[in-house]
């Protein structure tokens, strides 16, 4: 695996997101799972059901936090309550590192609750790599960010999504989750090439990757996670463990979800890539 | 435009309430047209305009805040009717958006706000405010912290000074009808629904569900927790009088003058209810010791 300090040198393999209907087949089958991702915001409770689940997940696998509402790339400063819960949760997981996504989302304290594109500007480098650096200083933990699937496109950007992400990256000193599926929602909403992006990742800072499947619509594309992998998506991750080496995947699914042997088959997928990159590795360290 | 700009312009056309056929409208609160807001800040491609692009986004607010609350209040859906419910969503989250990084709390302000509006319900008004009340309180039962409880023994060694805390899970509600056992009859017919159907229901009837005809009569209820399960425990006046004091800090003695104040029940009666409530209070570990700032 493609260990680095942006994934805490962890070697996690292949994971699946933890979902509430698939509750009952884990807890009764204890089916064996490299590990689970969580939505943080499902556990920053004080108390309860979710947070007896979560306890009892974490005596058998291992968890990474995956958050959605951050919004790093927002104007207006974080809510203190929302970083003081996040922490809380961070030590109760033992998370080796958490991701959220390179977006904004809330204004005036006021929340959208989606994971809107920011334009591709230096004032937002600046001041997204900002507020990353405060939230990895105040977690205590690596932080990645991801890139996330866009329908809109701004007339103020002044670079592209990649330039835009390394430039944030390198400022903030952080690591990437790196998503394939985004990425190629992206191309075909805005009418790039995919490769090129992930081609000019840095590589070095992927502490993760993301992969799903999508919706089609006429005249755009919508991240749905409701669907298998596409074959051009499985091409660009093949990509990205070729320049990233092995690297912990997860497949995320959040709709229409089938039975939990249905999502792990699709997820274990990503072996034959990770696998096929490993066994050079293997030879070369031989 | 700078970034903060920006973002104050995108919120404002994202969260502005879609049309009736569930398209972005034409033209903005302010009057001016959406097309050349979005044109301001918002590129086209080749198969769509900024308008179209900014549309995308105002949808999926729309559809995700929307569906976010109906899951919440699933109850005063089915007792109002989904149009009616639809209405009233769009109206309460225009008024009320979120202010909070997680969408749990999204419908904290709604019984409230309902109580104050009540046109979304016609005569079965102050029945879906105590649907709300009930479904909010659930919300709130169902996550919120538990403290270590006092045990009775801890309890009979405190006076008439002594302040108490209640069980942070323990929500009282006062109610006009009897709703509590509705809401639970419509809560699992529509886990039945969902469950026969294998998926959540995505399309609740558009009319209000028929249901048992419930005359008005003042009822107190605790939503709490025991185990991991919310329950409904119906309370006395009395007793939802003497917690609710509790609850804002009052000394005991004072907090049990207000639990029966105006009460008919007599004194020896009343001396029986208090021994049988701080009893069942501690079996149930709603008391709590007050926490140190609150007493500052």
């Amino acid at each position: 695996m493609s260990s680095n300090r942006f994934n805490a040198y962890q070697n996690h393999g292949v994971g699946i997101g933890l979902r509430i209907p698939h509750y009952a087949h884990i807890f009764s089958r204890k089916p064996i799972v490299d590990w689970f991702e969580i939505i943080s915001e499902n556990f920053m409770i004080d108390a309860g059901r979710p947070l007896a689940a979560l306890d009892q997940i974490l005596e058998q696998y291992r968890v990474v936090q995956h958050g959605v509402s951050m919004y790093f790339g927002s104007v207006t400063a974080p809510d203190p309550e929302h970083l003081r819960r996040l922490k809380t949760l961070v030590r109760r997981t033992g998370t080796p590192w958490l991701s959220d996504h390179l977006c904004w989302g809330s204004v005036d304290g006021t929340y959208t609750h989606d994971l809107l594109p920011l334009p591709y500007t230096w004032e937002a480098v600046e001041r997204t790599a900002e507020r990353v650096r405060m939230v990895q200083d105040y977690l205590e933990i690596p932080v990645a960010v991801e890139n996330v699937s866009s329908y809109a496109a701004f007339t103020a950007s002044e670079m592209t999504e990649w330039d835009f992400l390394s430039e944030v990256v390198e400022r903030a000193d952080c690591g990437i989750l790196l998503d394939v599926n985004n990425i190629y929602v992206s191309a075909m909403n805005h009418e790039f090439d995919p490769m090129a992006y992930v081609n000019a990742v840095p590589a070095h800072r992927v502490a993760q990757i993301h992969i799903a499947g999508h919706s089609r619509y006429e005249k755009y594309i919508l991240d749905t996670h409701d669907h298998p992998v596409i074959d051009p998506v499985w091409q660009l991750y093949a990509r990205a463990i070729e320049r990233c080496g092995p690297t912990p995947t997860l497949l995320e699914w959040d709709d229409h979800i089938p039975s939990f042997d249905e999502v792990h088959a699709e997820a274990k997928k990503a072996e034959k890539y990770l696998h096929h990159q490993a066994e050079p590795l293997a030879e070369a360290a031989r | 435009m700078n970034l903060e700009s920006l973002q104050r312009e995108m919120a404002a056309a994202v969260m502005q309430p879609l049309t009736a056929d569930e398209q972005m409208r034409l033209h903005a609160a302010d009057g001016r047209a959406m097309s050349d807001i979005a044109a301001s800040f918002i590129a086209p491609n080749s198969r769509l305009n900024a308008f179209e692009r900014l549309e995308i986004y105002n949808r999926q607010y729309w559809f995700r805040v929307l569906g976010a609350l109906a899951e919440d209040f699933a109850a005063l859906n089915a007792v109002i009717g989904s149009r009616a419910f639809d209405r009233l969503s769009i109206d309460y989250l225009s008024a009320h958006p979120s202010r909070s990084f997680t969408l749990r709390n999204l419908g904290s302000q709604l019984p409230e706000w309902l109580a104050a509006h009540p046109s979304y319900a016609g005569r079965r008004h102050r029945l879906a405010v105590d649907v709300a009340r009930i479904e909010w309180a659930f919300i709130q039962a169902f996550d919120s912290a538990e403290r270590e409880p006092l045990t009775l023994d801890q309890i009979a060694t405190l006076d008439a000074d002594s302040r108490l805390a209640l069980q942070p899970h323990v929500q009282l509600i006062a109610l006009d009808y009897p709703a509590d056992d509705l809401v639970l009859n419509l809560h699992k017919r529509e886990k039945r629904q969902a469950s026969e159907a294998g998926v959540r229901q995505e399309d609740p009837p558009e009319h209000p569900a028929k249901m048992p005809r419930l005359r008005l009569r003042p009822t107190w209820v605790a939503a709490h927790r025991v185990e991991l399960s919310v329950y409904y425990r119906r309370l006395q006046r009395e007793e939802f009088l003497t917690l609710s004091a509790i609850a804002q800090g009052a000394p005991l003695a004072d907090a049990i003058t207000t639990g029966f104040a105006d009460s008919r029940l007599s004194e020896l009666r009343r001396a029986q209810c208090i021994r049988e409530w701080f009893a069942t209070w501690a079996e149930l570990g709603w008391i709590c010791a007050p926490e140190l700032e609150s007493l500052f």
